[in-house]
């Protein structure tokens, strides 16, 4: 029981990444239907602007506070990684918007390539380990939970609840659900929409910075080939939970996250992300609109 | 007149201002974006520690390479395309007949393809013509047939298929593996990988029948991904990542063979020098049959009946449905058909190469594939080829440019920038040309006359 528990509270951590990740594909899916397979690069690029502005801060203030430091590395990595999709909507999404369906979802795979492949460049092929940021473990009714994972758990309810509000009580919320809802009437209505979209990228990537830290902080090492896996699991969840969705994406990673670790626990860990992906076929393939998705009309 | 040219003036530097402001913002935009990446690298000391290193010269040539770009775009080439978008529209469309060289393409192409081995023979020797034969014409060959097997998915039933290099895989595994434990000859494989692979194809298309669009292409990467992870997890039967090597090499029908110990070797039987270029040859031949093989049933299938139903498909399921087609075999039989074309390229990659491990199987190629397709104008073979050509060769090139040494210093590896410089074409080709390179289709079924309808009035799959 306490095993189970233990890998209850280890598949929660995890899931709270992916939920993380998950939220920028299904908002960005859900406004301007466009996979953003990009996404997961945009989550590691996050993770590595955490790294170098750890790296500055240790090496200008030996002895910082590791609560001020981290702190100081997600708001960087929020702000640099927002910054980034922001380019790279307005430079590789834009033109296309209007354009078939499958022109976004080629210029986003060859952002990812090039993503990937310009922090390979950049900051060269190999492992970035850190040393453990954070090392405390509490002993709760014997399981043993690290502070790291208590920190990821907070965070991530944190922001979601943050962005839970500014989505459906704040204008900037209420402009994006009316772009997902009709583009041009809610242009009509005076919705600067062009913009709209723009801030739904920066969320989404502000957001993906921070599981980016997180991903940093929980595993202490970071590679440019990071994104892909993350990415294409938190994808996974969010069509798990039904793309365009927002608590669904979070529960797609929370069940994402729970499958891989119970899945590690019991069976064998080689093959969890078969796992996965064998479950999210399952799932598409007897509910295809995700499990909280709504299911999409076809019009003749 | 005065005042116009007064108007004028002021416009222009109105613009100047405008591109200066840009390029300042630009600048700006160019130091947040590189500050942190290219300003600072993380590597490690002696002590296996991170350590930051200070490059602010490069970050300022990166600022500088954005501010200039973002100047001369808006100073000069968007007002320059602006004004040729006038003259264009202004002009009356001229219907022009198309030359000889645009009338014949195909058949010049694969006269050139032809005789390219002999040429390159000629040119460089047997042992120099191996580079451009092998890592050029084949490589580039590979991708065409992969490109033209998921067209028939991609381009023409319209069902997104982003796990396409299972197929691959499965054709590359299902000859290294039978070759190796029942030593049975490529001829005899060759088939067999590709109805194995289309059996695959059948299988995984089953359970995607009902989905569309974007979740059957993140259920489609799903089982590519399976399948590389078992590939890589079964290690009794597929040696895990170190792969299956040793692979035996194809022969000239059985008659000759290309071991060098055979007693019925090719350069014996003929009496030539010993050559592995002889064996690059044949399989550049090779590989160029079974492409045209690919071409020809594509361009016969989408003539009868069951093409037709797959580019209905393409069009519009519902109406596709209601006159009566049989979606689930259409769809069933557009997957195994295409899966049969990735299954035959692997078992060619496969005997090629002669190593096959899950390292050739990744997503990465599954995205290269879908690239080129779309990239050459979804649904033409020509511009599918040309596609390849640029995309494979061109990055292939890269690995050739040893001059740039001498400009960059003798650190400097352009194999580097292959897959950055690749990912920057797709984005940059997806801009400036959306519907690909040959962005027209020929319609199958007409009525009186044969008219090229421009891609964009084609709908793409939603499938």
């Amino acid at each position: 029981m306490e095993y189970f528990v233990q890998q209850l509270v280890n598949g929660l951590t995890l899931g709270s990444i992916y939920g993380l990740i998950a939220i920028g594909y299904t908002m960005v899916y859900g406004i301007i239907g466009m996979v953003n397979f990009a996404h997961g690069d945009i989550f590691m690029l996050g993770g590595f602007a955490a790294l170098i502005v750890y790296l500055i801060l240790v090496g200008l203030f030996g002895g910082i506070p590791i609560a001020l430091a981290l702190f100081i590395m997600i708001i960087v990595a929020m702000l640099m990684t927002g910054l980034w999709n922001w380019v790279i909507e307005k430079m590789a999404y834009r033109p296309l918007r209007g354009s078939f369906r499958l022109a976004p979802l080629i210029t986003a795979i060859g952002m990812s390539i090039a993503l990937s492949n310009f922090i390979q460049v950049t900051q060269g092929p190999r492992n970035k380990p850190v040393p453990p940021l954070v090392s405390s473990v509490y002993d709760i009714f014997g399981i043993s939970v690290s502070l790291k994972q208590i920190i990821i758990v907070v965070v991530t309810a944190v922001l979601l609840t943050i962005f839970w509000y500014i989505v459906n009580h704040t204008p900037l919320g209420r402009a994006q659900r009316a772009t997902e809802q009709d583009r041009k009437m809610a242009a009509l209505l005076g919705i600067d929409v062009d913009k709209t979209i723009s801030i739904t990228f920066v969320m989404g990537a502000a957001l993906a910075a921070v599981a980016g830290t997180m991903y940093l902080m929980y595993y202490g090492v970071i590679v440019f080939t990071d994104g892909f896996t993350p990415g294409v699991k938190a994808f996974t969840a969010a069509v798990l939970g039904g793309i365009g969705s927002l608590p669904g994406a979070v529960l797609g990673g929370l069940m994402i996250g729970l499958i891989e670790s119970l899945w590690s626990a019991y069976f064998t860990i080689d093959y969890k992300d078969v796992a996965t992906f064998s479950i999210l076929a399952i799932v598409l393939i007897f509910k295809p609109s995700g499990i909280l998705g709504r299911p999409e009309v076809e019009k003749v | 007149m005065a005042n116009i040219s007064h108007t004028n003036e002021s416009a222009s530097s109105n613009l100047m201002a405008r591109a200066l402001r840009e390029a300042f913002y630009a600048g700006l935009v160019a130091i947040g974006l590189f500050v942190l990446f290219v300003g600072l690298k993380t590597d490690q000391n002696i002590l296996n520690e991170l350590v930051l290193v200070q490059r602010w010269g490069l970050l300022a040539v990166f600022v500088a390479i954005a501010m200039v770009g973002r100047f001369l775009s808006v100073a000069y080439i968007r007002p320059w395309l602006d004004a040729r978008k006038a003259a264009k529209a202004a002009a009356p469309t001229v219907e022009r007949e198309a030359g000889f060289v645009a009338r014949n393409f195909s058949l010049l192409a694969l006269i050139a393809l032809v005789v390219y081995p002999p040429v390159m023979v000629a040119l460089f020797g047997f042992q120099g013509s191996l580079k451009w034969v092998d890592n050029f014409g084949i490589q580039i060959l590979i991708y065409v047939m992969l490109a033209w097997g998921l067209n028939i998915v991609v381009g023409l039933a319209g069902l997104l298929d982003l796990g396409y290099v299972a197929f691959y895989a499965v054709g590359a595994y299902s000859y290294a593996l039978l070759s190796s434990y029942f030593g049975l000859s490529f001829w005899l494989l060759l088939p067999m990988a590709g109805i194995l692979a289309a059996l695959w194809g059948t299988i995984l298309g089953f359970p995607v029948l009902r989905l569309k669009g974007d979740y059957l292409a993140i259920v489609t990467l799903a089982f590519g991904e399976i399948i590389r992870l078992v590939l890589i997890n079964w290690t009794a039967v597929t040696k895990g990542t170190f792969g299956i090597s040793g692979i035996a090499k194809a022969s000239v029908f059985g008659i000759w063979s290309f071991d060098v110990s055979a007693s019925n070797n090719f350069a014996k039987a003929f009496g030539l020098p010993m050559s592995s270029a002889y064996y690059k040859i044949f399989l550049f031949y090779l590989a160029l049959a079974l492409c045209m093989l690919a071409a020809f049933v594509t361009i016969r299938l989408r003539r009868m009946p069951i093409g037709r139903a797959w580019e209905a498909l393409r069009e519009d399921e519902i109406a596709c449905r209601s006159l009566g087609i049989n979606t689930v075999t259409t769809k069933l039989t557009a997957f195994a058909t295409g899966a049969m074309f990735g299954g035959i390229a692997g078992s060619f990659f496969a005997v090629r190469q002669g190593f096959v491990s899950p390292e050739s199987f990744v997503f990465l190629e599954s995205a290269i594939i879908l690239a080129i397709v779309v990239l050459g104008g979804m649904g033409s073979l020509v511009g599918i080829a040309i596609a390849a050509t640029v995309m494979i060769g061109g990055t292939e090139l890269l690995r050739e440019m040893d001059f740039l040494k001498q400009i960059f210093g003798p650190d400097f590896t352009p194999e580097l920038y292959r897959m950055l410089i690749f990912g920057l074409a797709m984005i940059v080709v997806m801009v400036w040309k959306p519907r690909g390179f040959v962005g027209s289709r020929e319609p199958t079924a007409f009525l009186r006359e044969r008219k090229s309808v421009s891609g964009s009035f084609t709908k793409e799959g939603h499938g």
